[in-house]
């Protein structure tokens, strides 16, 4: 059962880089021809996390790991924008 | 070889690596907020900062770095599947890519060093608040990562070595599995360091 998932890891992993390679390509296309305006920064930001994720989800087999290391991942990540957050509401509204 | 049955716990194995990256997602987020705060506070100078960057280089060292990504993926599939040679040639290309990206990285660094922008320079002080602020964190945080790709060269050379010794094989590839995960992460941190510092203008 496990053989033929080996056997098509390469073919994988070969989509998610050229995935990874268009990406970048988009992301410099949105900065440099102003596509999204004043949206550009989160524009870049969205396809960074796109990029982030296609890493995680099949170079670092997060896709087959189990829901305790998902769960602990999502937790670090929501401290993380939690901390960044709540610094923002004071920084904006001091 | 004991006869015994012995149960490997694939999970637990990969769970220290995890928790250690989890503290370096803080690490680095703690210098990603830094950046945030001061760019909502001085936008100008940032993006005049980050207009300064050398678009060509920060794409080419994504792509070096992207594709050194899809490198050590490739040799552990090519472990796993009992192919040692090509898994340490794999581990190699992976250096080399490595090595590459600091290369690109040592040029940026002296073309701004010789326009006299490094901490505390005469030029620096004389741009205002804004700009040492976007240049200080442009060396602490591209610094600290290429730091990490040097410690992760290091490690995989390592790898390489147990490879060829034949410790690390088909059945006991943790330790590349880890090394695998620990320069993904550092590849996801230039991945948003580089739209951060080269295309936000």
């Amino acid at each position: 059962m496990q053989n033929p998932l080996r056997e098509s890891a390469a073919r994988t992993y070969t989509a998610v880089w050229l995935a990874l390679l268009v990406l970048l390509g988009a992301t410099l296309a949105v900065a440099k021809l102003q596509l999204l305006a004043r949206f550009s920064a989160l524009g870049s930001l969205v396809i960074a996390s796109a990029k982030a994720g296609l890493v995680l989800a099949f170079f670092m087999h997060l896709k087959d790991e189990g829901r305790f290391l998902k769960a602990t991942l999502a937790l670090t990540v929501c401290v993380l924008t939690a901390l960044i957050g709540l610094t923002f509401v004071d920084v904006i509204y001091r | 070889m004991s006869t015994e049955t012995v149960s490997i716990d694939r999970e637990g194995k990969k769970m220290g690596m995890w928790l250690f990256l989890f503290t370096e997602i803080l690490f680095f987020g703690g210098m990603f907020l830094l950046y945030a705060v001061f760019r909502h506070r001085f936008p100008a100078d940032f993006h005049r900062g980050a207009a300064g960057e050398s678009l060509v280089l920060g794409t080419v060292n994504t792509a070096v770095l992207l594709t050194s990504s899809f490198t050590i993926a490739l040799a552990i599939a090519a472990i796993r599947k009992g192919e040692k040679i090509l898994s340490a040639r794999l581990q190699a290309a992976t250096i080399f890519l490595g090595i590459v990206f600091l290369v690109i990285k040592y040029f940026e660094w002296s073309a701004k060093i010789a326009a006299g922008i490094y901490p505390n320079s005469p030029v620096l002080l004389n741009l205002g608040k804004g700009e040492t602020l976007f240049f200080g964190l442009y060396y602490v945080m591209t610094g600290l990562h290429g730091l990490h790709v040097l410690v992760g060269i290091a490690v995989i050379a390592f790898m390489v070595h147990f490879t060829r010794k034949g410790t690390i094989g088909r059945e006991n590839d943790a330790r590349l599995e880890n090394t695998g995960l620990y320069w993904h992460f550092v590849d996801i941190v230039w991945i948003y360091l580089y739209p951060l510092f080269y295309l936000v203008t």
